[in-house]
C-alpha cells in the first residue's frame, strides 16, 4: 500500500479523508486506483494533474514506481512561463 | 548528493564561449517570423471587437470582398463546432462566437493580396453588436451580482453557491493553523494588489500558414513551441495533427506569452479559404497588448504569525485572480510559491480563479510566483520593521531546506535558498550606506522548474563533428549550452557542436520552452542521446580492435582500451571512427524520447537599493543584486542574463506596467509609449551572483534558471520603497503617482 496525500479542496470527493492509501507499484496505478475508490476525483485527474514522489514533481510519467514508503502528493497541474 | 560529490573538472562546462547564434543576429540574418515570405502568400488583418463585452448580431463582409484582391474572410462560422475544454477556449479566443468578450477580442479575419489591401478590407467589413454589461477588476468580478460572463463555465472544484464568475476554486494546507497564530507574538493581515502586465517581448506574434483542401498544412511561427503551435491549430481547425508541419523561427522574446495560439489558427483558416495559398499575420503591438495573454491581475490577503525573535509560527494566504474571459489565471502556482521559501508548521491556501472581460491570459515566467512574493514577502518585511528584526536573518531563521516539508506538501531534496541569502549578506552591495531618501529592499522567491516532453536526435558528421536536433526553441541560450554538455560529453570542442532547432516533422513531440526546462530537460535527454553515440563508437572500435566493447572507454573524444588487460591499442579518435562509419556499421546517431526526470527547484534573493524624489514620487533604482541557485551554470554570462532578465521585467512589474481600461471596458494602454516597460536609462548595473548547488537529478547539476528571477523584484522593491518613504505601498505599480500621494497623505498606499 502507498499514502497519498491530496489537497484539502477534494476532500468532498473522498469522504472527507486528505490521505488514501492504495495498492499500487506505480503512478498510474495508484492514480487508477484512487478513480476506482473514489469516482469523484476522476474528473480532477483527467483534467490534468501533477504529481510529486520524493519531493519530485512530474505532470507525466504514469510509468514511475511508488513504493510503500514513497512521499506521494497530488498536486495541481503545473505550468511555466 | 552534495555539490562537492559532484565531478567541477570541465573542459566546456562553466565557460562563456560566442553564441552559436550571434553573428545571424547581428547582421540581421537571423529569421524572424515576420521574415518569412512564400510564392503566393497573401496577408492577413483580423477585425477586432470594440467592445469589452457584446453580442455579435451580424457581421457583413460583403464591401471586403467585393474588392479586387480579396481572396477569403473567415469568421467563426468557417470553424468545426462541439470542441470541448481547453480546446474550445482556444477556439473561441482565436474567433468569437456569438459573444466578444474583450475589447481585442477577434471577430472575422481577411486575406487578400497585399498587408494594406487586407487592412483596408477588414476595415470595410461590418459588424453588428448589442453591448452587454462588462466587469473588468477581479474584486468586481468576483462579486455575487457581477455580470456573468460565461455561466455554466465553472469546473468541478467549484462548490455550489459560488459567485457566477469563479470558475476554479482550490483550497489546501497542513498544519494548525489556529495553534500557529496563537504561538506568534505578532499576527498581521494585510490585503496587496497586483495588476495586469505582458510579457512584453520585442517580436510580435507572426505566422505564414498554409493549408490544403486535403488537410495538408504548413506553418512558419514565431513560438516557443512548435509541436504545441501544432496541436492547438489541429484541435482547433479540426485537422490530424501530423498532417500540420510547423516550424520554429527565431524568436524575439515569448516569456510564457508563445505557448499558446492566438491568431495562429486563423492563418490556416484563411489559407484554406483562399484555395491553398499562404497567409501571413503579422501583429501589431495594440494587437499584442490588446488580444495576446498578459498575466492576470490579483487581489491577495495575507496572514503571517511570527515570534518576536522572528520565527514563522503560521501563514494564510487567500488570492484571486483574473486570466481574462477564461479559466486559467495562474492562481494555483501562485499559492504553491506563496509561502515555499519558508519551513512553517502551518499554512493553509485558497484561491479563486475568476473571469473578467480581459484577454485569455497567458504563462509569465514563474506564473503566478510574482505577485504571491509581492503579497507574503511584502508582509514579511513589515514584520521584521514592526518587531526590529533585520529582514535577511529572519529569512535565514525560516528558510527552506533540505528535509522541509514544502508549504505545499512535499518534502524538498537538495535546495539553495539558504546558500542565496548567505550570499547577498556576504555582498558588498549590502554594506553601501545609504542617503537621504534612499531605502533598501530583501526579498526572495521560488520557481518549480519543469521538465516535459522531450525528444532529441544527435548523429555524429563523417568528420567527427556533431549535429544535435531538438525541438525547444531557443530563447536564451539553449543553443549554446546544449552545445556545450553535449561537447564536454563528446570530448569535442564547443565549435564542433551544431545544435538545430527542428521542425515538428523531425522529431517526436516536444513541449515548449517554458518551465524553465530547455537547458534541464532538453539538455540532460541530449546527453543521453550523445552516450547512445559514445556507446556506438565504442562499440566499432571494439570491433576494429576485436575486443570486448566492455572493454573500451571513451576518453576526450576517443575511444580507448579500458586499462592494460583491455589490449594496447592507441586511442581511435571520433573523426577516425566517423570518418569509417560508412563501411562499420552506417551512420552514428543517438536519440532520446521521454519524460526527463530529476527537476530541481530554484530559489533566489534579491536586494535593491532605490532613492525616492519626494516632490516628485520617482523612484531611481540605484543598485540591484540577484543571488539565485543555477544549480551549475552552463555558460555564466547566458545565467547572468537570465538573472538580469528577470530583475528587469520585475522592475517594470513594480513600478510601471500595468493593464489600464476605462469605464468602457477598452484597454487604454496598448502602445508601448503609454505600457511602460523600463529601458536601459530606467537600470543601474544588476548585479549577479551565481550559487551553485548542483542538482543532483541532472548530469551536469543544471537547475532551471529562467523564471524564478522576476519574483523578488516585486517585493523587493516595494520593501525598498518602504524603508525610503516611511510608506508602505500594497498595490502594484508604484507609479510616481501613488507614491507621491501616500508620501503626502503620510498613509501607506
Amino acid at each position: 500500500m502507498v499514502e497519498i496525500n491530496l489537497w484539502s479542496g477534494l476532500r468532498r470527493f473522498t469522504d472527507g479523508e486528505l490521505v488514501v492509501e492504495v495498492e499500487a507499484d506505480t503512478i498510474g496505478k495508484a492514480l487508477d486506483a484512487l478513480i476506482e475508490k473514489y469516482p469523484g476525483l476522476a474528473p480532477v485527474i483527467e483534467a490534468g494533474i501533477s504529481v510529486a514522489v520524493d519531493g519530485e514533481i512530474t505532470t507525466a510519467g504514469r510509468n514511475i514506481p511508488v513504493r510503500p514508503d514513497s512521499e506521494v502528493y497530488l498536486m495541481r497541474r503545473l505550468k511555466g512561463g | 548528493m552534495a555539490k562537492d560529490e559532484f565531478n567541477t573538472e570541465f573542459k566546456l562546462v562553466g565557460t562563456r564561449p560566442n553564441r552559436p547564434d550571434g553573428l545571424d543576429k547581428v547582421t540581421g540574418r537571423a529569421r524572424y517570423g515576420a521574415d518569412m515570405t512564400m510564392p503566393g502568400m497573401l496577408w492577413g488583418a483580423v477585425v477586432r471587437s470594440p467592445h469589452a463585452h457584446a453580442r455579435i448580431k451580424k457581421i457583413d463582409a460583403s464591401k471586403a470582398l467585393a474588392l479586387e484582391g480579396v481572396k477569403a474572410v473567415v469568421t467563426r462560422a468557417d470553424f468545426p463546432t462541439g470542441l470541448t475544454g481547453e480546446d474550445w477556449n482556444l477556439q473561441e479566443n482565436s474567433m468569437a462566437g456569438d459573444v466578444a468578450l474583450y475589447d481585442g477580442h477577434a471577430v472575422a479575419a481577411v486575406a487578400a493580396t497585399s498587408a494594406l489591401l487586407a487592412q483596408d478590407a477588414a476595415a470595410l467589413i461590418e459588424v453588428e453588436y448589442e453591448l452587454l454589461p462588462h466587469v473588468i477588476d477581479v474584486d468586481d468580478a468576483i462579486k455575487p451580482d457581477a455580470p456573468a460572463i460565461r455561466p455554466g463555465s465553472a469546473d468541478h472544484s467549484v462548490p455550489e453557491g459560488f459567485p457566477p464568475n469563479v470558475v476554479r476554486y482550490i483550497d489546501y494546507g497542513h498544519g494548525d493553523l489556529d495553534a500557529g497564530f496563537a504561538a506568534a507574538d505578532l499576527v498581521m493581515e494585510k490585503t496587496y494588489l497586483t495588476e495586469a502586465t505582458h510579457q512584453g517581448y520585442i517580436e510580435p506574434q507572426a505566422c505564414v500558414g498554409q493549408l490544403g483542401a486535403d488537410g495538408k498544412g504548413e506553418m512558419w511561427v514565431c513560438t516557443q513551441g512548435h509541436w504545441f503551435i501544432r496541436q492547438m491549430c489541429s484541435a482547433v481547425l479540426g485537422l490530424e495533427v501530423a498532417q500540420l508541419r510547423v516550424t520554429a523561427s527565431e524568436i524575439g522574446g515569448g516569456f510564457g506569452g508563445k505557448t499558446m495560439v492566438f491568431m495562429e489558427p486563423l492563418s490556416l483558416a484563411l489559407s484554406k479559404k483562399a484555395g491553398g495559398r499562404p497567409v501571413k499575420l503579422v501583429m501589431n503591438r495594440a494587437e499584442v497588448l490588446r488580444a495576446t495573454g498578459p498575466t492576470a491581475s490579483a487581489s491577495m490577503d495575507v496572514k503571517i504569525g511570527m515570534t518576536k525573535d522572528g520565527k514563522m509560527t503560521a501563514g494564510k494566504a487567500v488570492f484571486r485572480m483574473q486570466g481574462g474571459a477564461f479559466p486559467g489565471a495562474p492562481v494555483d502556482s501562485a499559492l504553491d510559491c506563496a509561502f515555499a521559501n519558508y519551513d512553517m508548521p502551518a499554512v493553509y491556501h485558497e484561491g479563486f480563479d475568476v473571469l473578467a472581460n480581459r484577454p485569455k491570459a497567458a504563462a509569465y515566467r514563474a506564473p503566478g510566483s510574482p505577485m504571491a512574493a509581492f503579497a507574503v514577502e511584502s508582509l514579511v518585511d513589515e514584520m521584521c520593521r514592526e518587531l526590529g528584526l533585520d529582514p535577511v536573518e529572519v529569512r535565514l531563521k525560516n528558510a527552506a531546506r533540505e528535509g522541509t516539508k514544502a508549504s505545499y506538501g512535499p518534502t524538498y531534496n537538495k535546495i539553495g535558498l539558504v546558500e542565496t541569502l548567505e550570499a547577498v549578506k556576504a555582498h558588498p552591495n549590502y554594506a553601501v550606506p545609504l542617503g537621504p531618501n534612499q531605502g533598501r529592499g530583501v526579498a526572495s522567491g521560488f520557481w518549480f522548474n519543469y521538465n516535459g516532453d522531450t525528444a532529441v536526435s544527435m548523429a555524429i558528421a563523417e568528420d567527427g563533428t556533431a549535429q544535435v536536433s531538438v525541438g525547444t526553441p531557443d530563447i536564451g541560450g539553449s543553443r549554446a549550452s546544449l552545445a556545450m554538455m553535449v561537447g564536454e560529453t563528446l570530448g569535442v570542442p564547443y565549435e564542433h557542436v551544431r545544435v538545430n532547432v527542428v521542425e515538428t516533422g523531425a522529431l517526436g513531440i516536444n513541449e515548449p520552452t517554458h518551465g524553465s526546462r530547455a537547458t534541464f530537460a532538453t539538455g540532460k535527454a541530449a546527453v543521453i542521446a550523445t552516450e547512445q553515440a559514445i556507446a556506438e563508437m565504442c562499440r566499432r572500435a571494439a570491433v576494429e580492435w576485436d575486443i570486448d566493447p566492455d572493454a573500451v572507454e571513451w576518453i576526450d573524444g576517443a575511444a580507448q582500451p579500458a586499462g592494460p588487460n583491455a589490449g594496447k591499442f592507441p586511442p581511435m579518435k571520433i573523426g577516425e571512427i566517423a570518418g569509417k562509419m560508412s563501411t562499420t556499421g552506417g551512420p552514428i546517431a543517438g536519440h532520446y524520447e521521454g519524460f526527463p526526470d530529476g527537476v530541481g527547484v530554484s530559489f533566489g534573493t534579491h536586494v535593491v537599493d532605490v532613492e525616492v524624489d519626494p516632490e516628485t514620487g520617482h523612484t531611481k533604482i540605484l543598485r540591484y543584486l540577484v543571488a539565485q541557485d543555477a544549480g551549475r551554470a552552463i555558460h555564466p554570462a547566458y545565467v547572468e542574463g537570465q538573472f538580469q532578465g528577470g530583475a528587469v521585467q520585475g522592475i517594470g512589474w513594480a513600478l510601471n506596467e500595468e493593464y489600464v481600461y476605462g469605464e468602457d471596458g477598452r484597454l487604454q494602454n496598448a502602445t508601448f509609449l503609454d505600457y511602460r516597460v523600463p529601458v536601459a536609462s530606467d537600470l543601474p548595473k544588476i548585479d549577479t551572483v551565481i550559487v551553485e548547488v548542483p542538482n543532483p537529478g541532472h548530469p551536469y547539476g543544471v537547475r532551471g534558471v529562467g523564471e524564478t528571477g522576476i519574483a523578488p523584484p516585486l517585493p523587493a522593491i516595494a520593501n525598498a520603497v518602504a524603508a525610503a518613504t516611511g510608506q508602505r505601498l500594497r498595490h502594484l505599480p508604484m507609479t510616481p503617482v501613488k507614491v507621491l500621494a501616500a508620501i503626502q497623505a503620510g498613509q501607506d498606499g
